[in-house]
């Protein structure tokens, strides 16, 4: 059935913002500590432990494969939604601070790279 | 009744229905000017999300509000599809079929970009600060905090009490970043190598804004979306542990 596929990665998606939400107030901050990272975990261990004791079966993973297939159209949907108008009306300080922030991050990448295992 | 009113009313009240059409024109004109143009050298999904700021752009103009087309009544809808609560559906979805192993092959590796990234950007942000003339602790705090993502720069402003006028600067920087990830990312990625999971980790958390890593990698491939998207959902909460703390006492010290 498709909706197992949808209510497992439902209830892993709400488990893990939850514990994230414990995380935060575990630290005394009013955010959210790693909630999707922690619900990401939750499907991969639960969805390998499920497929040794039984079966998904493949209607069942369907359920999971189509959110992530309309996730770029989803990505879209969030660029056209985008406060773009307030970035660039934050004037210089805004654009300077995130484009040498972006423009450094960028350039480590090929650094931390290489420290690899 | 004239037409035009039946229509409208209808495409309204099924806005996210309406945002299926919408997104789903925005694809395939993207995806045919990707071929056509490009050969499609430039990624479909780049050119999408490109245009897509671009209505969030025209949008803002014309409504003056802060959702881009999503504060246009007709196109409500993108406001729910393009929402925290269904995209972060969607990411957690990417992660079905993710290699335990390659996770914790960048395991370290991980970790280590989400420290230097959050100091990184944070110091970039208080030394753009000072160069402006800011002289006092909260207000560089504030804008080095919103220079790590924009849920970091109010959290640490409210904190700290930082005046609204530099909580909105910081809000704006973050979305400078964000939206910079977002065009920057399908231009670069070959030159800087971000063509496995282990180097979109490390992207994940250097970047950690969330819809510039999401909007990023799909645009470059969206296979490493969960490596990406995993380093990066720990970036802001990061962020708002070690700026009004650490971060704040180092400036402090300094000024």
């Amino acid at each position: 059935m498709v909706i197992y596929g949808v209510a497992l990665l439902s209830f892993c998606m709400l488990l893990g913002i939850i514990l994230g939400e414990f995380l935060g107030r575990l630290f005394g901050i009013d955010a959210n500590i790693g909630g999707i990272g922690i619900a990401m975990l939750l499907l991969i261990f639960l969805s390998e432990r499920l497929k040794k004791s039984f079966t998904l079966g493949d209607i069942t993973e369907k359920g999971i494969t189509f959110w992530s297939m309309i996730y770029i159209p989803i990505v879209v949907a969030m660029a056209s939604k985008q406060n773009v108008l307030g970035a660039i009306d934050g004037g210089l300080i805004a654009l300077l601070s995130g484009g040498i922030a972006v423009l450094l991050s960028f350039l480590l990448i090929p650094v931390l790279s290489k420290i690899k295992k | 009744m004239d037409i035009f009113e039946i229509i409208s009313t209808v495409l309204s009240k099924n806005g996210l229905i309406t945002s299926f059409v919408f997104v789903g024109c925005i694809v395939w004109f993207s995806y045919f000017l990707s071929n056509k143009l490009t050969q499609g050298k430039f990624h479909g999904s780049a050119i999408a999300i490109l245009l897509g700021l671009i209505f969030a752009y025209l949008g803002g103009t014309y409504t003056g509000g802060k959702q881009g087309v999503a504060d246009i009544g007709l196109l409500s809808g993108v406001g729910l599809l393009g929402g925290a609560m269904l995209r972060d559906f969607a990411i957690v979805a990417t992660a079905y079929g993710v290699k335990l192993d390659d996770l914790k092959a960048s395991g370290i590796a991980g970790i280590s970009s989400l420290f230097i990234g959050v100091t990184l950007s944070f110091f970039v942000g208080a030394i753009v600060a000072i160069i402006f003339g800011y002289t006092d602790a909260v207000s560089i705090t504030t804008i080095g905090a919103g220079t790590v993502t924009f849920v970091v720069g109010p959290v640490t402003g409210s904190a700290l009490g930082a005046s609204s006028e530099v909580i909105a600067l910081s809000i704006a920087a973050g979305l400078v970043k964000s939206i910079l990830v977002m065009i920057g990312t399908p231009l670069l990625a070959k030159y800087i190598g971000l063509n496995n999971p282990n180097s979109a980790m490390i992207f994940g958390g250097l970047m950690g804004t969330n819809s510039g890593v999401a909007a990023g990698l799909a645009a470059v491939d969206p296979k490493l979306v969960p490596y990406g998207a995993m380093t990066a959902t720990f970036y802001t909460g990061l962020g708002c542990l070690l700026a009004p703390s650490i971060l704040f006492l180092i400036i402090e010290l300094v000024y």
